[in-house]
């Protein structure tokens, strides 16, 4: 039978339009201007956690559809642009789940003359304002901002960047969590952020971990004051990561050195490798203006001020009816 | 050796780990934005019947248990072994007490059950929902008696005990819910 119907009740569509006004109301009383650039890219980001879809042109040309605006909006802003926002469609290749489709909308901005512990300040100052304009609507009740390092010392008693895999597995296993397949000391991390940390994290509040390891730094700049730490914050609501944010890389040397980092573990584990986005690494080396950037999942977010537990409840046509 | 990757996990797909043949009850996606992917699965060990949760990296291959259900005819037993027959095939096959657990206690011969086979060995037997069954031993109903509930047990022609209404007596014929192990009515 023909799943034609939408998944979501339509109480989540009025919901969906009503945060999109909202975020737009916000951001236009901030001075942020809206902005639009391509989904479809000749290149793809190198990362190896994320997966481009591809997308095939009649004469057999390949696109690429965005993991996240993230590139082009940096290209705006070395091109000199002001503060801005943008409201986006973003693709992700094998994320299918409860909290995951491959398909959601990213809402992803940049602020100048910002670091990462001011712009999280900002994420928190706008879900609140828009957990605020519906009564109906659940508002977390406060937020906590803790570091990385110290969350892993207080919860688990070790150091997240000396720690090696094999202690990072035998802190796992005390907890009860043991994992088929051979992870390395990041996914380690990764496996007791998700698995043991996160899910205890207070349900009504919003937790902000700053400073992360500097092997997951991606494109946030290395912390002065924590020697081994990058510049990136990650907020959740409850157990549910909403958004992930840096002050900005704008090393281009560095941004090379992490690319052929990301492009050797590529290489090593057998994952596609698509052509590299040249846009951006000439951008960086024209030189990317001081500023802090976020990208927030708005599904989720739409997910946690509705109460819902499926990311096909906010939803009208999730992926397996799309 | 057939294997299943981790975007292939699904609820009712079978698996082999630890030796034993599992069932994935329930699949769930796990993953930081940008970090590794996880799939946190709940699984039935169809052997012993637990359920545990694990977790894989995802991208893993779980190597695929030959696991299969067949609807069979229950023959006899010969006091070992429980008998049944594939109906199209004729094809016999001797289960177990161990494989057959609880279920031997509503099998009367020429039931239609549902045995599972693991690389081609009975696994474990569930019987027909609902079966009718003879009482051959309960004591007379003392009517007006509702001290325990208004019910009594009786020994059914298997050997199987369920608890009856005061008035159903010794020597009648029960509708029995095998899943429940309850009486449903007198037939």
């Amino acid at each position: 039978m023909s799943d034609w119907r939408p998944a979501a009740p339509g109480v989540a569509r009025s919901a969906r339009a009503r945060l999109l006004a909202g975020l737009r109301a916000f951001f236009a009383a901030r001075g942020v201007l809206e902005v639009e650039t391509p989904i479809l890219s000749q290149g793809a980001p190198q990362d190896p956690m994320l997966e481009s879809w591809v997308a095939q042109a009649p004469d057999g040309a390949c696109g690429y559809l965005q993991t996240s605006p993230e590139y082009p909006m940096k290209r705006l802003l070395a091109a000199g642009a002001p503060d801005i926002y943008q409201i986006a469609r973003v693709f992700r290749g094998g994320e299918s789940g409860p909290r995951h489709n491959p398909e959601f909308t990213l809402l992803e901005w940049y602020r100048h003359d910002l670091d990462h512990h001011a712009l999280a300040r900002e994420v928190v100052a706008l879900i609140a304002d828009l957990a605020a304009q519906v009564p109906e609507w659940r508002a977390p009740r406060g937020c906590e901002e803790v570091a990385y390092a110290d969350l892993f010392r207080s919860a688990l008693g070790l150091d997240p960047v000396t720690a090696d895999a094999a202690e990072l597995e035998r802190v796992a296993a005390a907890r009860g969590l043991s994992i088929g397949g051979e992870l390395d000391r990041d996914g380690w991390l990764d496996a007791l952020i998700s698995l043991v940390l996160a899910p205890d994290f207070p349900s009504d509040r919003l937790t902000i971990l700053v400073d992360y390891p500097e092997s997951q730094a991606v494109l946030a700049r290395p912390c002065p004051q924590r020697p081994g730490y990058a510049a990136r914050f990650e907020l959740y609501w409850g157990g549910l990561e909403l958004a992930n944010g840096y002050h900005e890389l704008i090393d281009v040397d560095v941004f090379r050195q992490r690319r052929e980092r990301d492009i050797a573990m590529r290489r090593a584990r057998g994952q596609p490798l698509p052509p590299l986005d040249h846009h951006l690494e000439a951008a960086l080396d024209a030189g990317l203006p001081d500023c802090a950037g976020v990208a927030l999942g708005v599904d989720r977010l739409l997910m946690q001020l509705l109460g819902c537990a499926h990311i096909e409840d906010v939803l009208d046509f999730p992926w397996p009816r799309a | 050796m057939a294997t299943y990757s981790t975007n292939e996990f699904k609820a009712g797909l079978k698996l082999l780990l630890d030796g034993d043949p599992q069932s994935i009850v329930e699949n769930e996606f796990v993953k930081p934005g940008k970090g590794q992917a996880f799939n946190r699965v709940k699984l039935r060990n169809l052997r012993t019947g637990r359920v545990l949760e694990k977790t894989f990296k995802s991208g893993e291959s779980v190597e695929a248990a030959d696991v299969m259900d067949t609807e069979m005819q229950y023959l006899y037993t010969d006091g070992e072994f429980w008998h049944f027959m594939v109906p199209d095939t004729f094809e016999q096959y001797a289960v177990t007490e161990a494989a057959l657990g609880d279920s031997g206690q509503w099998l009367k011969e020429q039931d239609v059950c549902t045995v599972t086979l693991w690389n081609g060995e009975p696994l474990s037997v569930v019987p027909p929902s609902f079966t009718e069954l003879k009482i051959t031993q309960c004591d007379p109903g003392l009517r007006g008696d509702t001290a325990q509930g208004g019910t009594k047990p009786a020994t059914l022609e298997t050997g199987a005990v369920v608890k009856v209404p005061l008035f159903v007596e010794e020597g009648e014929t029960v509708k029995v819910d095998t899943r429940s192990g309850e009486y449903v009515s007198r037939v």
